[in-house]
């Protein structure tokens, strides 16, 4: 059974990965504000950004890192199907709004 | 206790109905029952979440031109969020280990300190929504509902309301959820910190915040979400008013760092990609 006293002792690593998120919303801002792309390719640097960051909260601050694989895996994988779902039915009607007109 | 007896078992207990009277199924993953429990939700809430942001971005895709309202002092404000919902994820984790050292203490301290950050975010975003409602940006229904005067307000964020009010249903709506979210997981630590001793606290808080939020304000009946928190704290104590243990802790972490992680995607989707630069 996994106990979270036994990672007290690498305490530190959670200082790291704090100051890493703070870091890293830092560069959001920065990208954010001066608008140093264009919209579509920020898009997909703050999607991207945003995804390291929760993977760093979901795998330290969650204790994720430390379950067994196949709990990992199950949760992981269901949700993020799910939310492959969710593209595949949004995205494309919303582009056709944009050529077509909404019908 | 329960617990206990499931934890011992993992690894040996046999399939259910072939074991000795008194024995369970091995728990899913490995892990308490607890913890798959909380797992299980965050798992159904992150699709409630992940709906609305897929909603958003439906209505960003196909709205051009999609509205940019948030200045330097939006974005700073909303920067500050941030860092307090980071570091209020830090803290719970300290709050965490100190529970794992049975250390009642520091587990207290560090629960409270989380719950000062919580406040804090909640006390921030409502000032920017309380700023932005009086600059013009409404929700006619919404407001409606709410009590708030309509907004006599003319300029950038009152146009934003009546030429692309998918803006504003958008950014209500998501940062709403949010906010009661963050709302509920205060309450949650503060029953698993304080249990029975954060009934009067919140009570007071309740009244003080009903008494001294104007009544053209948007929070004056919002703020009575906080009597139905208490109303369900009572109950929640009176059928269980245990010592919460160091796996409470851990669960309700897990629900704060949801919380959190919720946040690092509504941060830049609604903020940072409507950023106005002047």
């Amino acid at each position: 059974m996994h106990d979270v006293a036994k990672h007290d002792d690498s305490k530190g690593q959670y200082f790291w990965v704090w100051g890493a998120l703070l870091v890293l919303t830092a560069i959001e801002v920065v990208l954010g504000y001066k608008q140093v792309f264009s919209p579509v390719r920020m898009l997909e640097v703050l999607l991207l950004l945003s995804v390291i960051k929760s993977a760093l909260i979901i795998g330290y601050f969650m204790h994720m890192k430390f379950e067994t694989a196949l709990m990992r895996w199950v949760i992981t994988l269901s949700v993020v199907a799910c939310f492959v779902i969710m593209y595949f039915f949004f995205f494309p009607d919303a582009g056709r709004i944009t050529t077509m007109g909404v019908k | 206790m329960a617990d206990a007896t499931l934890e011992h078992d993992v690894h040996h207990s046999l399939p259910v109905g072939h074991g000795a009277p008194g024995d369970y199924e091995a728990p899913l993953f490995g892990a308490y029952s607890k913890k798959i429990g909380m797992w299980l939700f965050l798992a159904s809430d992150s699709l409630t979440f992940g709906a609305l942001l897929f909603a958003f971005s439906y209505n960003r895709i196909y709205t051009n031109p999609w509205p940019t309202p948030f200045h330097a002092e939006s974005i700073a404000n909303a920067t500050v969020m941030t860092a307090c919902l980071l570091s209020s994820s830090l803290t719970m984790v300290l709050a965490v280990f100190a529970a794992q050292r049975k250390d009642r203490a520091w587990t207290r301290n560090w629960l409270l300190g989380t719950m000062v950050f919580g406040t804090a975010f909640i006390v921030l975003h409502g000032m920017e929504w309380s700023k932005l409602i009086d600059e013009g940006l409404n929700l006619p229904g919404f407001i409606t509902l709410l009590g708030v005067s309509k907004s006599t307000a003319t300029g950038e964020l009152a146009d934003i309301s009546k030429n692309v009010p998918q803006f504003s249903q958008a950014f209500f709506g998501l940062t709403a959820m949010h906010m009661l979210h963050v709302t509920i997981g205060v309450i949650y630590l503060g029953i698993v910190a304080f249990r029975k001793w954060f009934l009067p606290a919140l009570g007071v808080i309740w009244i003080a915040a009903a008494f001294l939020i104007p009544s053209n304000n948007v929070f004056h009946y919002p703020v009575h979400a906080l009597g139905i928190g208490l109303l369900i704290a009572g109950v929640i104590l009176w059928l269980k008013p245990k010592d919460y243990d160091a796996h409470d802790v851990e669960v309700c972490g897990l629900y704060w760092h949801f919380v959190d992680l919720v946040w690092m995607f509504i941060f830049p989707l609604v903020y940072l990609m409507s950023t106005k630069v002047s």
